[in-house]
C-alpha cells in the first residue's frame, strides 16, 4: 500500500488516541485493571459504546506476564460477550494496529478498537526478553537487550556516526520535551547515568515501566462522524530483518527503510515523527534510515528514552502523532514502531490531516 | 485498601528442540571442536550457519570448515554478568568474525577490563571442557596474538551426530493478582467467598476481576455469595495428575454459588463420582489451614430446578 490512492480502497483514519501513564510499578492493578480507564477513554472521545465497535485487536506478551493466554483476561475489559469480533498479536499494539487496518480494509467493519498493554514489573525485563532470542545459538547465552543494544551502540560509534555525548545528548533531550508529557516515566533532568553495558549508560537506556494505550480506528465518512480532524492513514507497512546480528549491518535499519519507502513516507516531507527508539544511538540509526532532517518535529511526546511500556510504545508512537493531527499540530506525520533486538522488526505509518 | 498481595511465580521449562541439517552439524562441530558455516550461492559463509539464505531464502546444506580464531567487530563490557551468561565474572560481549567468516557469531570475550578490548581485536575461541553440541560448547572467546588458526579439514560428516538440544529456560516473576482478586483472597482467609456486581447489568462475579466482561465496565461492589450452591454441569476425571493425590475418578464441577451470577470450579467429594447430577445442591468442605475450599460435598436438599440455573451453564 503507498501514498498512492488505490481505485476502491477506503480511506482509513485514527480517530481517537488514549494512554495510560507510564509507572515503574502497578502492583495494585490487575492487566485488566489498569486497561479499562484507558477503554474507556478512547471510547469516550468518539461516544462509541463497545458494542458499536466491529473489529477489536490487542498486542500483548504472555511472557511478560508469566501465564500462558495472558490477553484472554483482558478482553473483560471490552465487553467480550455476547462474542464480538476480535484478535490478537502477541506483538506491539502497533502491529495489532496494523491488522485492524487491514480488516477495515477488506470492508467487514467500519470501526475497530486497537489496544495494547504491558506490565514489565513482575519479572526482570532483561531476561524475559531473551527468550525471543534465536534458540539454538543465542538465547541459550541470556545476552539481555541492554547488552544487545549496546553492541548496535558501539558499531555505530565505531563506524564514526556517534560518541557518547552523542548519545547522552538524544536522551537529555528526550526527556528534557518529555516535561510537556504528563504520561512520561521520567522527565525533566535526568542523570546520565553510570554504564549500564559499556557504551550504553542507564542514560541511554528506557525506563522500565508499566501502561497501556488504545486507539481507535475508522473507515471513510465514519471517521469525520467521529473525529473532527481524523488523520488518515496514507500507507502502512512493516518490515523485518535477518534474525542472526552478525549478518546484519547494526549502524543501518534497511526493513525502516524500506517499510516507510512502501508506507509512501518520501513522497512528501513530513513535519512529525514519533520514533519507536528504546535506546538513544537506536534513534541515530533511524532519523539517519528514514532521513529527518531539522525541519521535522521528532519524539515531542519524549518517546521511548521517556516511557516504553512494552507492547504499548509502539503504539503510543502512533497514537502520538494521530493525536497531533487531531489537535492541528502536524498535517503529515511519520510513526513508527519496532520490535526484537537492535530494530530487528519495524513498522511504519504516514497519517496526515485533511487540508486546513 | 487492604495490602497489596504478591508472590513468587516461577516459569521454568526445559525445551527440546530438533536440528536440521546444517545446525546438527554445526553443533556436533562444536562438540568436535570444530567450526563450520554454511556456503551461500553467491559465495558468503555464514558463521553461524542457518539452512536458508537470510537474503535470498536459498536452501543452504552446503558446509564449509572456518578457523577456530577471528576478529571482534563489535563489543560490549558487561560489568555485571546476569544468570545463565556464559561468564560469571565480568566480561566483553562480542561479534566474532571468525576467519574464513563473512559474518559474525555472538558470544562472549574473557578479558579483565575494557581497555583489553575494541573493535578489530584477534580473538581464539576457549573451548568448554565438557562438550555436548550447543553453542554452550564455546566455553567464551580469549585474546589471540598469534596467526589464523590452521582448520582440521572436516567434511562436516561425523560418526555421532547431535540432533537435538534440551534448552532450559527460566523467568523469575513476582505475581500481585490486582485490586479485585486481591480482595477476593483476602476474604477467602476468612472463609468468606465475595464477589463483586456489575453496576450496569447487576451480574455477580465470582471470583472477581475487577471488570464485567458483557459490560465492559469497572466492578467494585463487594456481595457475599454462598456458601451453598448448584452442581450446574460436570465431568468425570480418569486421568491421575502429577504430584495430585486426589484418586480418580473424581468430578469436577461448575458450580454455581448461591448469589452468584456465574458459575466457578471445584471438585465435588463427599459422593459417588458415578452419583453427581445437574442442579445437585453442594457447600464447601475446609480443611485446616486451607486457603481455599478443598472440595464441595451434597448438602442433602433437593435438588435445584434447571430453571433455577440454567443460565449460568
Amino acid at each position: 500500500m503507498t501514498g498512492e490512492e488505490t481505485p476502491g480502497a477506503r480511506d482509513i483514519a485514527v480517530v481517537a488516541f488514549a494512554q495510560t501513564d507510564v509507572l515503574r510499578t502497578t502492583d495494585e492493578l490487575s492487566e485488566v485493571e489498569m486497561l479499562m480507564p484507558v477503554l474507556h477513554s478512547v471510547l469516550d472521545r468518539t461516544g462509541l459504546k463497545t458494542a458499536d465497535i466491529g473489529f477489536t485487536c490487542s498486542g500483548s506478551s504472555d511472557y511478560l506476564a508469566g501465564r500462558a493466554f495472558s490477553f484472554t483476561l483482558a478482553l473483560d475489559g471490552v465487553g467480550a460477550w455476547p462474542p464480538i469480533s476480535e484478535s490478537h498479536v502477541e506483538m506491539d499494539g502497533a502491529w495489532a494496529l496494523y491488522e485492524a487496518w487491514t480488516k477495515l480494509l477488506t470492508g467487514d467493519a467500519d470501526t475497530a478498537l486497537v489496544y495494547s498493554y504491558g506490565k514489565s514489573s513482575p519479572g526482570s525485563l532483561r531476561d524475559v526478553l531473551t527468550r525471543q532470542l534465536d534458540p539454538y545459538y543465542v538465547a541459550p547465552l541470556w545476552p539481555d537487550s541492554v547488552a544487545l543494544a549496546a553492541l548496535q551502540a558501539q558499531a555505530l560509534i565505531d563506524a564514526g556516526q556517534a560518541d557518547e555525548s552523542a548519545l547522552a545528548a538524544v536522551g537529555a533531550r528526550s526527556r528534557r520535551v518529555a516535561t510537556l508529557n504528563s504520561h512520561a516515566q521520567l522527565r525533566g533532568t535526568v542523570p546520565q547515568g553510570d554504564y549500564a553495558v559499556r557504551p550504553l549508560r542507564t542514560g541511554d537506556c528506557p525506563p522500565v515501566g508499566d501502561g497501556a494505550a488504545a486507539v481507535i480506528l475508522a473507515a471513510g465518512e465514519r471517521a469525520r462522524d467521529l473525529c473532527s480532524r481524523p488523520a488518515w492513514i496514507r500507507g502502512i507497512d512493516h518490515r523485518i530483518e535477518a534474525h542472526s546480528l552478525g549478518v546484519r549491518d547494526l549502524t543501518d535499519s534497511p526493513s525502516t527503510r524500506l517499510a516507510a519507502e512502501k508506507a509512501g513516507a518520501f513522497e512528501r516531507p513530513v513535519d512529525t515523527a514519533e520514533l519507536h527508539a528504546p535506546f538513544s544511538a537506536q534513534e541515530i540509526v533511524l532519523r539517519k534510515a528514514l532521513r529527518l532532517d531539522d525541519s521535522v518535529r521528532v519524539n515531542l511526546s519524549g518517546g521511548a528514552l521517556a516511557a516504553n511500556p512494552m507492547m504499548a510504545a509502539g503504539l503510543i508512537r502512533l497514537g502520538e502523532a494521530a493525536a497531533r493531527i487531531h489537535r492541528g499540530e502536524s498535517d503529515r506525520a511519520l510513526g513508527h514502531a519496532t520490535s526484537g533486538p537492535c530494530l530487528q522488526q519495524n513498522l511504519v505509518a504516514v497519517l496526515e490531516g485533511d487540508a486546513r | 485498601m487492604p495490602e497489596v498481595l504478591k508472590a513468587p511465580l516461577v516459569v521454568e521449562f526445559p525445551f527440546t528442540r530438533s536440528l536440521g541439517p546444517v545446525q546438527s552439524a554445526f553443533l556436533t562441530g562444536l562438540r568436535e571442536r570444530i567450526v563450520l558455516g554454511v556456503k551461500t550461492t553467491d559465495g558468503r559463509t555464514l558463521v553461524p550457519p542457518v539452512e536458508y539464505d537470510p537474503v535470498t531464502a536459498d536452501d543452504l546444506r552446503d558446509l564449509v570448515e572456518v578457523a577456530a580464531t577471528g576478529t571482534v567487530t563489535t563489543w560490549a563490557w558487561n560489568h555485571a554478568p546476569r544468570r545463565g551468561q556464559p561468564l560469571d565474572t565480568p566480561f566483553a560481549w562480542v561479534l566474532v568474525r571468525l576467519d574464513g567468516a563473512d559474518t559474525a557469531l555472538l558470544h562472549a570475550l574473557d578479558v579483565p577490563g575494557p581497555d583489553a578490548v575494541r573493535t578489530g581485536t584477534r580473538v581464539r575461541i576457549r573451548w568448554a571442557e565438557e562438550r555436548t553440541g550447543a553453542i554452550t560448547d564455546i566455553a567464551c572467546f580469549e585474546p589471540h596474538d598469534g596467526d589464523p588458526a590452521e582448520p582440521t579439514g572436516s567434511t562436516g560428516e561425523f560418526a555421532d551426530p547431535v540432533t537435538g538440544i534440551v534448552a532450559p529456560a527460566r523467568l523469575d516473576y513476582s505475581y500481585s493478582p490486582g485490586r479485585a482478586q486481591s480482595a477476593y483472597i483476602e476474604e477467602l482467609s476468612t472463609r468468606r467467598t465475595v464477589g463483586e456486581r456489575c453496576p450496569s447489568c447487576h451480574k455477580v462475579y465470582v471470583p472477581p476481576r475487577g471488570a464485567c466482561p458483557t459490560c465492559g465496565v469497572p466492578t467494585a461492589e463487594q456481595v457475599e455469595v454462598g456458601p451453598r450452591g448448584t452442581v450446574t454441569t460436570f465431568c468425570i476425571v480418569n486421568i491421575k495428575a502429577k504430584n495430585l493425590d486426589i484418586e480418580v475418578p473424581y468430578v469436577y464441577a461448575h458450580i454455581a454459588l448461591d448469589g452468584a451470577g456465574l458459575a466457578l470450579h471445584g471438585r465435588i467429594g463427599g459422593i459417588p463420582y458415578d452419583q453427581v447430577r445437574m442442579g445437585l445442591r453442594v457447600e464447601p468442605v475446609w480443611t485446616d489451614g486451607a486457603r481455599y475450599p478443598d472440595h464441595y460435598r451434597p448438602t442433602g436438599e433437593p435438588d435445584a430446578d434447571y430453571d433455577a440455573y440454567k443460565e449460568l451453564l
